[in-house]
């Protein structure tokens, strides 16, 4: 399996990402956001987590530009898959790869925690390893997570099940930590290839750190 | 030129209603809403007024604003 993690500057969550996949078994190549290719047969490219170009005018609004993205955008046009963690989510959305926006966190502080998620539609590559109802624990941390997309769209996300996690509480009720539009904590497009979630699942590996909830997600993209 | 970017109308604005929480808490009774945006002053190597405005819409429309959840406006000054 390859799998590409493109790295822009501000990009921290890369490594955690590498060891991540490391744990599954699977090697990663970093690929620097100048370059302009894919390696070679890629099979899976993952936008990680950070603070790419410094979160500067909105998060993820100017790495969508880096000249690595025109290869990233037909990749995944041609139906490769592509999972956006946290900062990479923003920039999927930037690209408009994925439907929404992000606004600041309701109650404009940066979070950083454990949370809950429940599994809302696992009828595809990243959740098929879960079943629907399933309950996650995986940390987020994140100043822009508060998914907003306009009506008409979010009744288009529902009925196509792209909804896939929503944040909850340990008993899976209902549980916003960021005031995102119906709790949406991850989604996907239509053609269900394009992942984008601000939960980092890389995060989430060894239950001695907390959570190993985060393999059976990432599993399902290898395998 | 000069660019005003805001949240449109509909759209909840976090950090607007959390300083209107705080002008509450100063005892300023009277704010009935408050909304924050960013303005962003550009210097354009441009005479021609209308092609002026025309690569600024372009501008907002790439990048400067996610026409998702905010709107802009643009003026000129000179």
């Amino acid at each position: 399996m390859k799998i590409a993690v493109i790295v822009y500057p501000g990009t921290n969550c890369e490594g955690d990402t590498k060891y991540a996949f490391n744990i599954l078994g699977e090697d990663v190549e970093f690929v620097w956001h100048k370059d302009e290719n894919l390696p070679k047969n890629t099979d899976l490219v993952i936008l990680p987590g950070g603070f790419s170009y410094g979160d500067a005018l909105r998060s993820g609004s100017i790495a969508k530009f880096s000249p690595i993205m025109k290869s990233v955008i037909s990749y995944a046009k041609s139906g490769g898959k592509l999972l956006g963690i946290c900062n990479g989510f923003q920039i999927l959305l930037e690209a408009s790869l994925l439907p929404g926006a992000m606004k600041h966190n309701e109650n404009v502080h940066f979070i950083s925690k454990h949370q809950h998620l429940k599994v809302e539609n696992c009828d595809n590559d990243f959740l098929k390893e879960l079943n629907v109802g399933d309950i996650l624990n995986i940390p987020i941390a994140h100043g822009e997570g508060n998914y907003y997309v306009d009506k008409e769209s979010l009744l288009k996300l529902h009925q196509n099940k792209q909804v896939l996690l929503t944040y909850c509480d340990a008993n899976g009720d209902k549980d916003n930590p960021n005031g995102s539009l119906d709790c949406i904590a991850g989604i996907c497009n239509e053609d269900r290839n394009i992942f984008g979630l601000m939960p980092h699942p890389e995060r989430a590996m060894e239950s001695i750190l907390g959570s190993d909830d985060g393999i059976k997600m990432l599993k399902g993209l290898i395998s | 030129m000069v660019v005003n970017i805001s949240l449109k109308s509909g759209v909840l604005d976090p950090a607007g209603k959390a300083v209107h929480h705080a002008l509450g808490s100063l005892e300023f009774s009277n704010v009935k809403d408050v909304r924050i945006g960013k303005q962003i002053v550009i210097d354009l190597d441009e005479d021609d007024e209308k092609k002026a405005k025309d690569s600024l819409v372009k501008m907002c429309e790439e990048l400067l604003a996610n026409t998702v959840i905010e709107d802009y406006e643009i003026g000129i000054l000179k």
